[in-house]
């Protein structure tokens, strides 16, 4: 039995979703160049040849890797105030637990990268006389985000979706704001299948997107 | 830091309960295992038959084994928990959802292990997507020419050898639904998050309490994985490298 629909709430809740929505893009934006950025330093540790550094970030991609992004998200909830010594909200707390726990997935991302750049040309440049940094710098890693940057938008889209967790500590993103207005108009039925359009279409477009970018931006050797 | 430990609490009974703290967490465990398993059972019937209709090269029924795929990967897990607990019941005729809604028993467990199959199908079907198409054409074409029906050549050619070709990554999306499943909270399924949460309140033992429940999540974690590698042990094809 279709319920009679009241498109109404939805027309009056745009402007309380849309600050959600911008909290959520806001995460997805900081966790994604967070994460990116920490993820290739991640990699590098993970390829470096010093053994404690090797074991230190494979430990800690790992663990993150085989723990709940839900039970994650609590984790951070509670140390962070315990270590800082002051309560951070859930806003700061999301955006912290984010950057790091997405940093272990971008990392292997980046760590496949860099290993689908050809051994010879790291030699080459080591040949040159470039530094380790250098070499890195200005051969490998551009090639590397090059090759990957079709995943890591992939990861991104995935990353987006599961921005909808912090629902487990109460921040204020697209799915608690489309939540708390079907409450409070008690109409529940008509946000959450709206505020599920709004993720497909962003999803959907978004991977449409990727797949046309995947087919440019493959290196002819 | 002035944190006070206590790892005794496990032994210690909740609050208003007869029970202890470690029986709350073996029941979440017990709930976590349930629906991580019954829905893995329907992510692979599902996500086969999803995945095969792709590479069948009729276009109604790729076109429907696409939308199925597009249709649940582009949402959210959560957001379909609560599609599948909220809206999908008032979509029912009057006399189902009255009852859905009171007397379906274990209401949240059947919700949210149908929502975690579904999700997790549409990720197993691009898998046998991929596992299929990685066969040689030739395979197809004898299996057809022997005069195998499209039905018999699926289930007794392709979907035998694909099944075995993509084994490791079903392995990590195996490992995956034990994770997903912890989404489950967010309708009340009383399994390990639920239980970690209502512990933390009830004890104020944040840091034992979840840590006993990440060792419960690595430990189903693991135990996934062998029992992937067993089953890939099991069914390898005598003389083919693996």
């Amino acid at each position: 039995m279709l319920p009679n629909l009241d498109l109404e709430v939805v027309g009056a809740s745009l402007p309380f979703l849309w600050t959600g929505l911008l909290f959520s893009l806001k995460l997805t934006l900081v966790a994604m160049s967070g994460g990116i950025v920490c993820g290739t330093l991640l990699a590098l540790a993970r390829l470096s040849s010093i053994a404690p550094l090797r074991n230190a970030a494979a430990a800690y991609v790992n663990t993150l890797r085989a723990i709940p992004l839900v039970m994650v998200i609590l984790w951070f909830f509670l140390v962070i105030p315990l270590l800082t010594g002051k309560p951070v909200g859930a806003e700061n707390s999301a955006l912290i637990t984010f950057t790091l726990f997405e940093a272990a997935f971008y990392g292997e991302i980046m760590r496949a990268g860099i290993q689908s750049v050809p051994r010879g040309q790291v030699a080459a440049a080591r040949a040159l006389g470039l530094t380790y940094a250098q070499s890195m710098r200005h051969v490998v890693l551009p090639q590397a985000f090059r090759n990957m940057l079709p995943l890591l938008l992939t990861q991104t889209i995935i990353l987006f979706q599961d921005t909808s967790l912090v629902y487990a500590i109460g921040a204020k993103d697209l799915l608690k704001a489309a939540e708390v207005t079907g409450k409070n108009y008690n109409r529940p039925v008509e946000m959450y299948v709206f505020v599920a359009l709004i993720y497909f279409a962003i999803c959907f477009a978004l991977s449409r997107l990727v797949r046309r970018l995947q087919a440019r931006v493959a290196i002819v050797r | 830091m002035n944190y006070h430990w206590n790892w005794h609490i496990f032994a210690q009974q909740v609050q208003g309960g007869s029970e202890t703290y470690a029986d709350w967490l073996a029941a979440g465990l017990g709930w976590t295992l349930a629906c991580a398993l019954c829905a893995w059972l329907i992510a692979l019937a599902l996500g086969t038959l999803a995945g095969a209709l792709r590479t069948t090269g009729n276009r109604v029924l790729a076109g429907a084994g696409a939308t199925w795929v597009e249709l649940f990967r582009n949402v959210p897990l959560l957001v379909q928990m609560f599609l599948w607990f909220f809206v999908v019941p008032e979509l029912l005729p009057r006399e189902l959802s009255l009852w859905v809604k009171q007397d379906m028993p274990a209401k949240e467990f059947v919700t949210a292990t149908l929502c975690l199959g579904l999700f997790t199908s549409a990720r197993i079907a691009e898998q046998v997507r991929a596992g299929i198409q990685a066969l040689p054409r030739g395979q197809r074409e004898a299996a057809l020419a022997l005069g195998l029906t499209t039905l018999q050549c699926y289930s007794h050619i392709l979907l035998p050898r694909a099944l075995r070709i993509i084994i490791a990554p079903l392995t990590s999306e195996f490992m995956n639904t034990f994770k997903n499943s912890s989404v489950a909270f967010a309708i009340g399924l009383m399994e390990l998050t639920f239980q970690a949460r209502q512990m933390q309140e009830d004890s104020e033992q944040g840091i034992e309490t979840y840590l006993a429940v990440t060792l419960l999540y690595f430990l189903c974690a693991i135990i996934a994985n062998r029992a992937m590698a067993l089953i890939e042990a099991r069914t390898r094809v005598p003389g083919t490298p693996g």
